[in-house]
């Protein structure tokens, strides 16, 4: 089937978040194939400024659903409303985010239709589109094709870069909220506790610092400095999460967040298969760590053997001094 | 409770870049040795905690009944599920065939339907294909809500669960009405990140996930395995195929500098990043 349909993610139903914008690559570069156009489905409880952004993208519609309800995220409350939404498209797009792995799965389930998750980019192959997507802990690429009607996807964000607007005003059409599933009733948003920092999202960051479980206790104490005078994001293993140095969020690895920063600092790091997979994009990889043998200097530009704990307060006047 | 666990044996993940790819591109895992996948081993630890008073825990409240697709081979997995403390298992047959995510969550759906449990637990991911799916799909064809990223999970009084979701950004708290779908993320293993209604909230578990005493690897031979074909289950075809694999593009060392002032001066004139 033809048509290419992006998902917009908005943060609150109002603020849209970048991962759409890898997405909206990806569905312009699969738009050739799958024929026809590519238009945007955004839902929100106050998405205009989101989207008057997304009109600048050069698809053919921007489709609004607005909805107090919208404000907060339950899948079994947006899927019924992107389901209906979908039934005239060919390949659904949306960012490997949380949200888009919470969310697409489910609607794909709704429409039948295969699922591709956490792509890296495709292919165009003698039957159709290929997806490439990491597997084995990103050890593996898989090139996969989806045979059912609709296609579904999600786009590692770290991996296609953002769309940059083309300038023009796709035009907006509102759409209505579908009717609530017999699931939507029984489950209650109770609470989004979220970390308010004011640094950079590790998803956004073109510098990321991270820590081990070597820094204990002194996780913000030793970081928090360099990550200030880089305007850097802060990252960690999930040795120093589970020893509950620092919030889980803050997890680099196969599990936690995939980063491709220009700069990734890893400080205190041995460098576990799980967490290279995380952040082996990275343009440029510093590694720091008083062990010589630690695996993370297998994958590091930069590698410095020292004790983290003079050697970054040091950098951090060094950089100063810059 | 009753509780449903899907789990999957995998390539050990802790040598996964031991993973090969032939010249016709399939993926050669030979190498490595068969492990349950660690996110349905969290599972199965958070349904064992949500089935007992954590302060004594030989005793279930509930039932967990743990089921896998794959060959005989995969009834060792199942068989160390039952020593841990799973009551009975089911292996779906599936006659060599790889099922996708979507015929999984068909096969799974019919047997959710057979036995009717208050929740299915399961890991986020599997790390082989590490597609993160499953769950959702089951959840949205049985028309259940569904919780993933689970770090925490507390059974209330009304039966309800508050579940805590890891997601970008924070965590999401969500109650859910049973019957539900629940993946896990790897904090559920904590102390302090699953109560069932009959542990104390002082409770705090040890760390990770339970071993099997030797007595109980015993009995577990004797718990209850039944076999299913998954054509009896589900007939749908598989729509998501894999026509080849390659490995990634491999990251060179690069150098070792001697102190913070080379570092500090290669990142600005070599590498121009800072």
């Amino acid at each position: 089937m033809q048509n290419v349909l992006v998902i917009a993610e908005l943060h609150e139903g109002h603020e849209l978040k970048s991962a759409t914008l890898s997405a909206l690559t990806l569905g312009f570069e699969a738009l050739p194939t799958i024929g026809g156009s590519l238009d945007i489905l955004v839902l929100g409880s106050a998405p205009e400024v989101a989207v008057e952004t997304l009109k600048a993208h050069g698809a053919r519609k921007v489709l609004v659903a607005k909805d107090p309800s919208f404000e907060r995220y339950v899948a079994e409350n947006f899927a019924p409303t992107i389901a209906a939404v979908a039934k005239d498209y060919g390949l659904l797009v949306a960012g490997a985010s949380t949200y888009g792995k919470d969310l697409m799965p489910r609607v794909a389930a709704r429409l039948n239709a295969g699922y591709a998750g956490d792509c890296l980019g495709l292919e165009k192959a003698a039957q159709g589109l290929a997806y490439r997507r990491p597997m084995f802990a990103g050890n593996a690429i898989g090139i996969c094709r989806i045979t059912s009607e609709i296609q579904v996807a999600t786009v590692r964000q770290s991996e296609v870069s953002p769309h940059a607007p083309s300038g023009g005003a796709t035009p907006s059409e509102s759409v209505t909220k579908a009717g609530s599933s017999g699931a939507a009733a029984r489950v209650e948003f109770v609470a989004f506790e979220t970390v308010k920092s004011e640094r950079p999202e590790l998803s956004d960051a073109k510098i990321i610092v991270s820590g081990g479980r070597a820094l204990k206790e002194k996780f913000f104490e030793v970081l928090e400095p360099l990550a200030d005078a880089l305007g850097a994001g802060l990252g960690a293993s999930r040795a120093a999460v589970d020893a509950g140095y620092c919030p889980g969020d803050f997890q680099v690895g196969q599990t936690g967040k995939i980063v491709a920063p220009s700069l990734y600092f890893a400080i205190g790091i041995s460098g576990a298969i799980q967490h290279i997979a995380g952040m082996k994009g990275s343009k440029v990889i510093v590694a720091i760590n008083k062990d010589p043998e630690a695996p993370i200097f297998q994958i590091a530009d930069y590698g410095l053997v020292a004790d983290l704990f003079q050697a970054v307060p040091e950098l951090v006047s060094a950089l100063k001094a810059h | 409770m009753k509780i449903l666990v899907p789990i999957k044996r995998v390539a050990d993940p802790d040598n996964a870049n031991k993973i090969k790819v032939s010249a016709a591109g399939q993926i050669d895992a030979s190498g490595l040795e068969p492990k349950l996948n660690p996110f349905d081993e969290y599972a199965l630890e958070a349904a064992l905690r949500l089935t007992e008073n954590g302060a004594q825990n030989k005793q279930r409240e509930g039932e967990v009944i743990v089921v896998t697709i794959g060959p005989k081979e995969t009834e060792t997995t199942l068989r160390g599920a039952l020593a841990t403390g799973a009551s009975r298992a089911i292996r779906i047959e599936a006659d060599g065939q790889d099922p996708d995510g979507g015929v999984t969550a068909e096969a799974l759906k019919a047997l959710v339907l057979a036995e009717k449990p208050d929740l299915i637990l399961l890991g986020k991911q599997a790390v082989d294909g590490d597609s993160n799916q499953v769950g959702q799909m089951l959840a949205e064809i049985l028309d259940y809500p569904m919780a993933t990223f689970a770090a925490t999970i507390e059974e209330e009084a009304a039966g309800t669960l508050l579940v805590g979701r890891e997601v970008d950004g924070g965590v999401l708290k969500l109650r859910l009405t049973p019957p539900c779908v629940i993946t896990v993320d790897l904090r559920i293993v904590a102390p302090a990140s699953v109560y069932s209604k009959h542990t104390a909230r002082t409770h705090k578990y040890q760390e990770g996930v339970r071993f099997a005493p030797l007595p109980a690897i015993m009995q577990a031979k004797k718990k209850p395995l039944d076999t299913k074909p998954l054509k009896e289950l589900t007939t749908q075809p598989s729509v998501v195929t894999y026509d080849r694999f390659e490995l990634p593009k491999a990251r060179k060392a690069g150098a070792k500098v001697k102190d913070v002032a080379e570092l500090v001066q290669k990142l600005k004139n070599d590498a121009k990043v800072i």
